[in-house]
């Protein structure tokens, strides 16, 4: 069970080994974010510090909504994913894996760059690792649920705006429970409650998320 | 007079159960149309289908 | 009981019964609903806290449940329909989600409107309930918009039924993640549950209202679980045979 995972990870991490591109573009936009909004609210120190937590995980948030797209699709096209689906191996496993591959290439980045972000904000470094381990949890429930999303509108055509329309409500938990756990992290309050909401969502959405993925993915490929 | 007022606070009130009475109108309004649509294309296609024997 | 069931969710019995069970859901909602209207707003008392402003809770409780329970029959109906591959089920939760969407926006705009004098804003967000019906709508419109970019009605059903299942699950978070939020920034309710008991005078007007908008909700669901059947069972040999027979089946 565990060796089909390893190998549909395997595959699509050399796959996207062979195209950094669709693993340095999501960057790439998630440092931009970052960026527009010192531009539009102006530099005064206080503001950063009082808007970053929020400013960085919005902005994560939708960096990991716009790698989600392809998460499915290069399989669709290619006709590997109708292997996937006849394959002896439990789909739910695959899918996990896939799901595994698409967060290491995308999710994992996100949270290793944020702390230069973060420091951008002037972000003291205690609340910069409360960030990371909020987005690590958080980024790893938003793969989880884009997988579905991604899933549900494969071989759709329609783009981003509707996976967007379907992950953006099942997301804003994750993104209220990560930025407010760094807030209060800022403010030097209690904030384990937060991490510990992140963590059991995330344990939840691990064991959940792939049987929801798998059916979407049959329905899809009827 | 004094019922209709509120104590002020009339335009909130009535302004509620106004929108509310439209919504629910608006619905079924809707809701019938679409039937209506829905019978008659399926009545068009039937018929032409009945002629052409 | 499987006979009845069976004969229940075959769809031309269905469509039938539909029919003559409007009339009897909307009448003695909408009378319901004219009493209840009637007494909350000049029978029961001023709120000693709200004044006259309370009076919105009438309009504006019913619209919040059934916001809910119109999403707890989208979600069953897809479950019944995924599981027993039920096209009636499927059916329900398709004729659903525009209604609940209707109730949605309107426990939003009377939520918003009460808000005003209240709070002296049209909108707060440090009220969970808000928040929540907002995110609530959106998971109307997202799942609208599934259904409506997917072309095969069988697709359809079983996609949108996924969502609305991975839906309910969120609702659940969502409620206790923004209540968790809202005390954080000591956020403020319109009304609290397990207040102080609400007067006789107060409660009857507001139980008549929530059964009276269930009722209507009903009558609204079953005229558009109708045309669903209809537009699903187009190309069957019933619909054929009723369109054509002389007194038709509008």
């Amino acid at each position: 069970m565990v060796a089909g995972l390893v190998a549909v990870t395997r595959r699509d991490l050399l796959l996207a080994w062979k195209r950094p591109g669709d693993v340095l573009n999501p960057l790439f936009f998630f440092a931009m974010v970052c960026t527009l909004f010192p531009l539009a609210v102006g530099p005064s120190p206080e503001q950063l510090t009082f808007s970053g937590p929020g400013v960085l995980w919005v902005a994560a948030l939708l960096a990991a909504l716009l790698s989600l797209n392809s998460l499915f699709l290069g399989d669709h096209e290619d006709g590997s994913l109708d292997q996937l689906l006849v394959s002896a191996q439990p789909l739910p496993m695959l899918v996990l894996g896939k799901t595994l591959a698409h967060w290491l290439t995308s999710g994992l980045p996100l949270v290793l760059i944020s702390p230069v972000l973060a420091l951008t904000y002037r972000m003291p470094g205690n609340v910069m690792g409360v960030l990371m381990l909020t987005l690590l949890l958080g980024t790893i429930c938003l793969s989880l649920l884009g997988s579905i999303g991604a899933a549900l509108t494969v071989g759709l055509n329609r783009g981003t705006a509707l996976l967007g329309l379907l992950i953006l409500p099942l997301a804003m938990p994750v993104l209220l429970l990560g930025a407010n756990t760094v807030s209060l992290a800022a403010g030097n309050e209690m904030y384990t409650t937060g991490v510990w909401a992140l963590a059991a969502y995330a344990v939840a959405a691990i064991s959940l998320a792939p049987y929801a993925t798998a059916a979407a993915l049959r329905i899809s490929n009827e | 007079m004094d019922a209709m007022a509120m104590g002020n606070y009339g335009m909130y009130v009535w302004s509620c159960f106004g929108i509310t009475l439209a919504v629910i109108l608006i619905s079924d309004v809707r809701a019938r149309l679409r039937h209506k649509q829905v019978y008659r294309e399926i009545e068009v296609r039937i018929k032409a289908l009945e002629e052409r024997k | 009981m499987w006979k009845w069931f069976h004969k229940l969710a075959s769809p031309p019995h269905f469509y039938r019964l539909a029919a003559t069970l409007i009339p009897w859901l909307a009448v003695p909602g909408l009378m319901l609903i004219a009493y209840g209207a009637y007494a909350g707003l000049f029978v029961a008392p001023e709120d000693y806290q709200q004044g006259d402003a309370f009076r919105i809770i009438y309009v504006h409780v019913p619209s919040a449940y059934l916001s809910m329970m119109a999403y707890m029959f989208m979600a069953f109906g897809g479950a019944i329909g995924l599981i027993w591959r039920m096209k009636l089920a499927h059916a329900v939760g398709a004729a659903a989600a525009p209604i609940g969407a209707a109730f949605t926006f309107l426990a939003l705009v009377t939520g918003s409107i009460w808000g005003r004098p209240m709070w002296g804003t049209w909108w707060e967000w440090g009220d969970p309930r808000l928040t929540s019906e907002l995110i609530l709508l959106f998971l109307y419109f997202g799942y609208m918009a599934l259904r409506s970019s997917i072309d095969d009605t069988a697709k359809a059903d079983k996609a949108s039924a996924v969502l609305a299942l991975v839906g309910v699950v969120n609702v659940v978070i969502v409620h206790y993640s923004v209540e968790w939020w809202s005390s954080l920034h000591q956020g403020q309710t319109l009304f609290k549950e397990g207040g102080p008991a609400m007067d006789a005078s107060m409660l009857y007007p507001l139980l008549a209202m929530i059964l009276g908008f269930t009722l209507v909700f009903g009558a609204l669901l079953a005229r558009r679980i109708r045309t669903e059947v209809l537009y699903r069972e187009r190309r069957t040999r019933w619909v054929r045979e009723m369109i054509l027979s002389p007194e038709g089946g509008k």
